[in-house]
């Protein structure tokens, strides 16, 4: 369905190849799994399958690449538009219409589909997504797993063979990302569609896909093979399969029910080693005593219009600890951060930081009690070069020249100074954002889905820092969809949905036994409460230095 | 008889006709300063979208577009009253403190109010206000948007245009609320060097989003059917621009009624007729189909029809008639012009002959499984 023969790509005006020397052959009804690092030129691979790089992008590709016996040298993206559907990063910025039944159809507008034909299309999809409830309403009205749904919907109506998914499950929260790809596996069984998606989350993925294809960026050789093939000794791996190998099983399970099943003897290797023991020496991530409280809400309740987004939380956050913010899209969680902020102003309830009632502080006093990184770090920066971003940030917390370079050298050491933060990864460019916020040591820092677009290597680069800010006293409340993370880094986790908060504990006690929340190591190895693979590793070194 | 003709089948009307109804309204109240239409038409548009308005968001801009037209009254008045000396007649409501004005510049600061400046205000503000309601009214009725889907072929580009308009404007302005909430937690408050770190993110965002949705276009064949053929997309567009410039000059003809006589109709009419070959031929070459249009069947040219009989009602007593629509003087009470006033009730019809919004959709228990019970019980 797919071929690609020694393709390379080098977009104008750069040094080197993002890509070079591709083989590739992808068959039909394969789901193709393209994973690799921030940067390596896994959007740039996607592009290529339907002519967008080079025709849309700019640039050389050497090489050729066919679907379906058409040349994307000779045939636009427009003309594979009947072959190839393409659903881009973020959905909504896709869309052209912004009704859910115009939208399914514009495809097919386009290439001059008879109305009927469309009319029955339209609603064969609308079944097959499961979008039939919401076809008449508004596009951005959605929840974000519905538009991710119906950016699918919207390219498969001009009957495809292939589709393509540039990071589909980022930015959506455990279940929403499960129904979607539920529905991009129903649509490789029953359909036959050949699947081809770019995820940096593999642990929601990889069980599902029949091919892994590993881009290792800088130009290197592209790896190809089954998941187990390329997944046993890749840098970027799930967690499931890093157990697998800490365990030193072969081939390492990809998925929870293989690891489970391989499971027994581990687990009663385990069975004397006590998790959160180990945790509470540790200290950092479960401190015995309570530290100071930094934070309080109590009997919060947070409107827009009539709307209640937040209704009636009381919480208290202590220094030196992570806390977890969890639950589904649209549950609250980033009003009870900007609460926390004073970005809003509580209806009833009361918000204190510190002390003091954080919507009343001036900007400039506020950031030496709280700091936060939004969703999209980049809204912070403006300055056209990391090293003006940081004095400004110097000027505008009033702190001695250099502080916020300092930080952001511990955070990032190797970025040159010159760069545009246009250029960052998007680890780099969060780590900017922290230092630009930390720079005048706030006492607590909030942080909104800080992982959406991290590969691996950036997320354990962020949980280092966040340990490193908890042991240094700072409280920090993170909402998160990234159950991982979670595992890695949380002590407590609170739950909200609707509003409420409707769970709260330490973190092994709330996800262990959650469905949606929990990590997969944790479903591995329950009843037994083990979060990490590092957990694991850590405890089965401990055992084996006993035994003998 | 096809269920779309019928009057009382629930649907959408087609947005075509709620447009054309209220732009004849509108032409009709630009042809009299006499406040007894005007107020007549104001009423008319806001009874037909409270009978036929949908549970759409945009189905309350009416109100909004109410509110424009009270302001531009009251700015209207406030203007005339305190800064023209032209208007000022001989029945003094009351004196404000003036400043000294060069004497023959027609300007003035404070100074005498009369009665007859505030009437004046009041009827050429209300005349603006009509025609921003009627405006409002063909908005609440059938959106902006929703007509865009029916541009003709030939300015599919333009229309796609005006629609990723439509939606990046507001997108731009939730964009800005949310950086300038970011930069708060910077430690900045406003300033004068907030505007450019403002502008820096938001354009680059936008900027983003409009390279994603062309490629987005692009993947997705836009422009594929189209055939690129140099000389009639020429054709085309010297056509419809002819035809469009004469439909101006046209309609300015008439509306402004001190126009030579050539410039009215016949203005127009071939004005029409050029944009029309035009729309037609460019239309020839693009292959796009439509999805589901609306149908144009009889209650869209029963709403279409009553809004012109009443423009041209209007019109003709206009002509008949010219002292009715003019005030003899600004104090004395507004003549009635009977025929007109008739004719801008027929526009009131569209209230009953517009068919009825669909309801929304009953509920079901799955596959009816409550009145199963129910028969249970019963039995």
């Amino acid at each position: 369905m797919i071929e690609m023969h020694g393709v390379g790509v080098t977009y104008a005006d750069a040094d080197a190849p993002v890509l070079s020397g591709v083989d590739l052959a992808i068959g039909e009804g394969e789901l193709a799994l393209v994973v690799g690092r921030t940067g390596s030129g896994k959007s740039t691979l996607l592009r290529t399958l339907n002519g967008l790089v080079p025709h849309f992008s700019g640039g050389t590709l050497h090489g050729r690449v066919v679907v379906d016996g058409r040349d994307t040298r000779t045939h636009r993206p427009r003309d594979l538009a009947d072959v190839v559907g393409y659903v881009g990063q973020d959905p909504l910025s896709g869309f052209v219409t912004d009704a859910v039944e115009d939208e399914l159809a514009y495809g097919m507008e386009s290439l001059g589909l008879p109305a009927d034909t469309m009319r029955k299309r339209v609603e064969e999809t609308l079944d097959l997504l499961g979008l039939a409830e919401v076809r008449g309403r508004p596009v951005a009205d959605l929840s974000a797993g519905q538009q991710q749904r119906v950016a699918i919907g919207a390219v498969l109506t001009t009957h495809p063979r292939v589709l393509v998914l540039d990071e589909p499950t980022s930015a959506l929260d455990p279940l929403a990302a499960e129904e979607v790809l539920a529905t991009l596996q129903r649509l490789v069984h029953d359909l036959g569609l050949t699947v081809v998606l770019a995820e940096h989350r593999l642990e929601r993925v990889v069980q599902y896909a029949d091919r892994v294809v590993l881009v290792p960026g800088d130009g290197r050789p592209v790896v190809d093979g089954t998941p187990v093939e390329v997944l046993s000794d890749s840098p970027v791996a799930p967690p499931v399969v890093e157990l697998g190998r800490v365990a030193g099983w072969r081939p390492v399970p990809l998925s929870v029910r293989d690891a489970r099943r391989l499971a027994g003897p581990l687990r009663s290797r385990l069975a004397h080693a006590d998790p959160s023991s180990r945790r509470a020496r540790e200290g950092a991530r479960e401190g015995t005593s309570e530290g100071r409280t930094v934070a309080a809400c109590a009997d919060l309740v947070v409107s827009y219009r009539r709307v209640p987004a937040v209704r009636g939380v009381s919480a208290r956050l202590s220094a030196g600890k992570v806390v977890a913010l969890m639950g589904r899209n649209g549950a609250g969680k980033s009003t009870l951060l900007k609460a926390l902020v004073g970005m809003v102003k509580p209806a009833s309830g009361t918000v204190e930081v510190d002390g003091l009632v954080p919507s009343r502080l001036r900007p400039g006093a506020l950031l030496r009690h709280v700091a936060m990184v939004p969703q999209v770090p980049a809204d912070l920066l403006y300055a056209p070069s990391v090293g003006l971003e940081c004095e400004h940030a110097d000027r505008d917390a009033r702190v001695r020249p250099g502080t916020t370079l300092a930080v952001f050298r511990r955070l990032s050491p190797a970025v040159p100074l010159e760069q545009h933060p246009r250029d960052l990864s998007e680890g780099q460019r969060l780590s900017l954002a922290l230092s630009i916020v930390l720079a005048a040591r706030p006492p607590l820092l909030l942080l909104d889905e800080p992982t959406r677009g991290l590969d691996y290597t950036a997320k354990h680069r962020l949980v280092e820092i966040l340990r490193d800010l908890a042991e240094q006293g700072h409280a920090v409340l993170l909402a998160t969809h990234d159950v991982e993370l979670v595992a890695e880094v949380a002590a407590r986790v609170l739950v909200m949905a609707e509003g409420e908060i409707v769970a709260d504990g330490r973190t092994a006690d709330v996800v262990v036994s959650s469905p949606a929340f929990a990590p997969q190591v944790a479903k591995v190895l329950a009843p037994q409460h083990w979060l990490t693979p590092t957990e694991v590793a850590l405890a089965l070194a401990d055992t084996s230095a006993v035994t003998p | 008889m096809r269920a779309e003709h019928l009057v009382t089948y629930p649907r959408n009307l087609h947005p075509g006709a709620w447009w054309l109804w209220a732009v004849a309204l509108a032409a009709a109240a630009s042809r009299t300063a006499n406040p007894v239409p005007l107020l007549l038409i104001l009423v008319v548009t806001a009874f037909v979208v409270a009978a036929r308005r949908s549970s759409a968001p945009w189905a309350s801009s009416y109100v909004a577009f109410l509110k424009l037209s009270l302001v531009v009254v009251v700015v209207r008045i406030l203007l005339q009253a305190l800064l023209s000396t032209g208007a000022q007649g001989p029945t003094v409501l009351f004196t404000l403190p003036a400043l000294p004005m060069p004497a023959n510049s027609g300007l003035k600061l404070g100074g005498v109010v009369s009665l007859e400046a505030v009437l004046q205000a009041l009827y050429e503000g209300l005349q603006l206000a009509t025609i921003l309601c009627c405006v409002g009214a063909a908005n609440a009725l059938g959106s902006a948007r929703r007509l865009l889907r029916y541009v003709p072929g030939a300015l599919y580009e333009i229309g796609v245009a005006c629609v990723i308009a439509l939606t990046f404007a507001p997108q731009l302005v939730t964009d800005a609320a949310r950086v300038r909430a970011a930069h708060r937690l910077r430690g900045r408050n406003g300033g004068l060097g907030s505007l450019r770190r403002l502008a820096m993110p938001v354009l680059e965002g936008a900027l983003e989003r409009s390279v994603d949705l062309a490629a987005a276009m692009d993947a997705r064949g836009y422009g594929r059917t189209t055939d690129a053929d140099r000389v009639s997309r020429r054709v085309t567009a010297l056509l419809v621009f002819g035809g469009l410039l004469g439909v101006c000059i046209g309609v300015y003809g008439l509306l402004d009624g001190t126009a030579s006589t050539w410039m009215g109709a016949p203005m127009l009419a071939s004005g029409v007729v050029l944009g029309a070959v035009g729309l037609h031929v460019g239309g020839r070459r693009t292959g796009r189909t439509r999805y589901r249009p609306d149908p144009w069947a009889l209650p869209e040219w029963l709403v279409a029809g009553s809004g012109t009989v009443a423009a041209v009602t209007v019109f003709v007593d206009v002509h008949l008639s010219p002292a009715d629509f003019v005030l003899a003087g600004v104090t004395d009470a507004p003549p009635v012009p009977l025929l007109a006033c008739l004719g801008i009730f027929v526009g009131l019809l569209p209230a009953l002959l517009a068919p009825p919004q669909p309801g929304p959709a009953i509920p079901r228990g799955p596959t009816g499984s409550h009145r199963s019970d129910r028969v249970e019980v019963v039995a």
